[in-house]
């Protein structure tokens, strides 16, 4: 009986840990690594689940190579793939055999269970007629865009279909525009403004989920706090533009895994010279793209 | 065996059912007979009423009920009225203020009307709750502590939902009526405004946060303590100075070299709870009002320690 009196004292804790582990998300069981990332004692750690890592690490593993690659001194004595097959607008260039190579590596990165058939004709190869193969074109023209131009992003690593695509026709996580409030026009009350909605758009949050719309659509700007204490005749940024760039944040974390300080000092978001890891990409000028100058 | 009874013991004292003083001419009567509740009885008083409603109370109950409705219903619509989702969703679903394009005029009802009009309703009934509060300790020949202590409350509310609203001249500035909604504005409010634990006056109304669960906590437990030698009695103890205040006293002197008298400890607690949200609503004010970057503005007056720079400081991109 005596032991009993600890036990229920600890019941009440036991009971309200497992309700608490039953309706809520994001429960992770130790140990959990941390990485100090900042001056210490400022709360700059970055923590690390090495068995989400591990499940991470397996599912970015590059697929096996389907046939090597020809030594580059016969891809230099093979002829052109424009040469030899009709119709070859982008890849032309291309040594016949590294042509052939990776038609095969798309195909395994693609459309591993539709095959070739997926984007060509198979009577005719040829042919434009199948609307995939014209998006597979505009799709290898952005990877090489990507591989040229954006190298503060990608640097030597660069990209692959497989890096998006991992064997899905259509890759798994895409987006599209924020759907349009149903019931907004049906009658005079129920607006919901593009928020408070529980989405994974802005990691079941109620911030907007119209960001992606408004930022990788449009040129939104992302900058909300100002650069000066006090205020000036500008007019500043909206509690509603900031809960925008707010949703995109919280979005671009979940996806990385990581928290707001693996780029952010967040003493002061806003602060590039307090940015953490500045040396070691990504942090946050690798991950700022140009196209979010504009300051709202 | 005899044994000192007071209100810790298990011991319930169920006395006569009494209404209270006589109230002064031109109140109504209270309502309800009173009656006795064994289990409430556990948790405080086992007399449950009379209540004194009022006209005060009536009206503030009325707009409070309007206002509440008016939310829940555009909460309600906003999932096609359908009450799966209406519960499921709850949390996330909010009544949002007027976009900042409408600035201090009045919107369309379903683009921000609905939360100007459920914010009249909802701060007239608070409004008319304090009144109440007011008029009913005077009626008891009270002072009126609890009603100055409520508007505090008021004040921080009203600095929240209307008056830095009116001073920023955009009703957008204000708060979401919604469970996460709400939550999710203070958040962008201390990110937008450059991180508001740099506001000091935000971190005075936390000290008076945490301080007067502190306070609370030493004296419920220093109270409850001397329960023994009816320290629980305060009042009394206040104008004759007993055995328990002698104890709890020394306690503390010993303990922590001072100690509040049975009287201050409660004017302690008082003040801590009121300047919480009143240091808390000076610091709301002045955000976006007179300081647009707490972070900077802390730099400035040297109130955010420099701390050394691990890395070399990399430029901003775009400027």
């Amino acid at each position: 009986m005596k032991h009993f009196g600890v036990t229920a004292a600890l019941l009440p804790f036991a009971a309200l840990l497992v309700i608490a582990g039953t309706f809520t998300v994001g429960w992770e069981r130790p140990p959990i690594e941390v990485q100090q990332i900042g001056f210490r004692g400022t709360g700059m750690e970055q923590p690390i689940n090495p068995r989400a890592d591990a499940k991470l690490r397996a599912l970015n593993q590059m697929p096996a190579e389907v046939y090597p690659l020809d030594s580059a001194a016969d891809l230099a004595a093979a002829p052109k793939a424009r040469d030899v097959y009709e119709n070859v607008t982008v890849l032309g260039d291309l040594p016949e055999p590294q042509f052939t190579r990776l038609m095969a590596a798309i195909t395994e990165w693609v459309a591993p269970e539709q095959g070739c058939g997926y984007c060509h004709n198979l009577e005719n190869l040829a042919d434009d007629s199948v609307y995939t193969k014209v998006v597979a074109r505009r799709m290898i023209e952005m990877t090489w865009n990507v591989n040229a131009n954006w190298q503060d992003h990608v640097k030597d690593t660069g990209v692959t279909c497989y890096t998006c695509h991992r064997g899905n026709p259509v890759p798994q996580n895409i987006w599209f525009d924020a759907e349009p409030q149903r019931f907004a026009s049906k009658g005079m009350l129920g607006r919901k403004d593009g928020q408070n909605l529980p989405s994974d758009l802005s990691v079941a949050s109620s911030l907007p989920t119209t960001w992606l719309s408004d930022y990788l659509v449009g040129d939104a700007g992302v900058r909300v706090q100002s650069t000066a204490a006090l205020p000036t005749d500008a007019p500043g940024a909206t509690i509603q533009s900031t809960e925008k760039t707010y949703g995109m944040m919280m979005h671009m974390a979940d996806g990385l895994g990581v928290s707001c300080n693996y780029c952010h000092n967040t003493q002061s978001f806003q602060s590039w010279d307090k940015s953490p890891r500045p040396a070691c990409p990504p942090g946050m000028a690798s991950g700022w793209s140009a196209n979010s100058t504009s300051t709202t | 065996m005899s044994n000192y009874q007071n209100m810790f013991t298990r011991v319930q004292v169920q006395g006569h059912l009494h209404s209270g003083i006589p109230l002064p001419r031109g109140d109504e009567p209270r309502l309800g007979p009173p009656m006795f509740s064994k289990l409430l009885g556990r948790f405080g008083n086992a007399q449950i009423g009379p209540v004194y409603l009022g006209s005060l109370g009536l009206a503030s109950l009325i707009f409070g009920l309007v206002g509440f409705v008016t939310i829940g219903l555009n909460m309600w619509a906003s999932v096609d009225w359908n009450p799966i989702q209406f519960v499921r969703q709850l949390p996330w679903l909010a009544l949002e203020p007027p976009s900042p394009a409408y600035g201090l005029t009045i919107p369309p009802m379903n683009e921000g009307g609905w939360w100007l009009f459920a914010g009249f309703t909802i701060t007239t009934s608070v409004m008319l709750w304090w009144l109440r509060m007011y008029t009913r300790a005077r009626a008891l020949g009270m002072g009126t502590h609890v009603a100055w202590a409520f508007a505090a409350a008021i004040w921080l509310y009203l600095v929240l939902g209307f008056i830095r609203p009116l001073l920023m001249g955009s009703w957008s500035e204000a708060v979401p009526f919604g469970i996460f909604p709400h939550l999710d504005w203070t958040a962008a409010f201390s990110i937008r405004y450059g991180n508001l634990f740099y506001n000091p006056f935000h971190a005075l109304s936390i000290v008076f946060l945490y301080g007067s669960a502190l306070l609370f906590a030493m004296h419920g437990a220093t109270i409850l303590a001397v329960g023994r030698y009816g320290g629980e009695r305060e009042i009394e103890q206040i104008v004759d100075r007993g055995t328990a205040s002698e104890r709890a006293a020394l306690f503390w002197r010993w303990t922590m070299g001072f100690n509040a008298s049975m009287e201050s400890i409660h004017r302690w607690a008082w003040w801590f709870a009121v300047l919480c949200p009143l240091t808390g609503g000076i610091g709301i004010l002045l955000t976006g009002t007179v300081v647009d970057n707490w972070y900077l503005w802390a730099v400035k007056h040297s109130f955010a320690p420099a701390y050394p720079e691990m890395w070399a400081p990399i430029p901003d991109p775009n400027r």
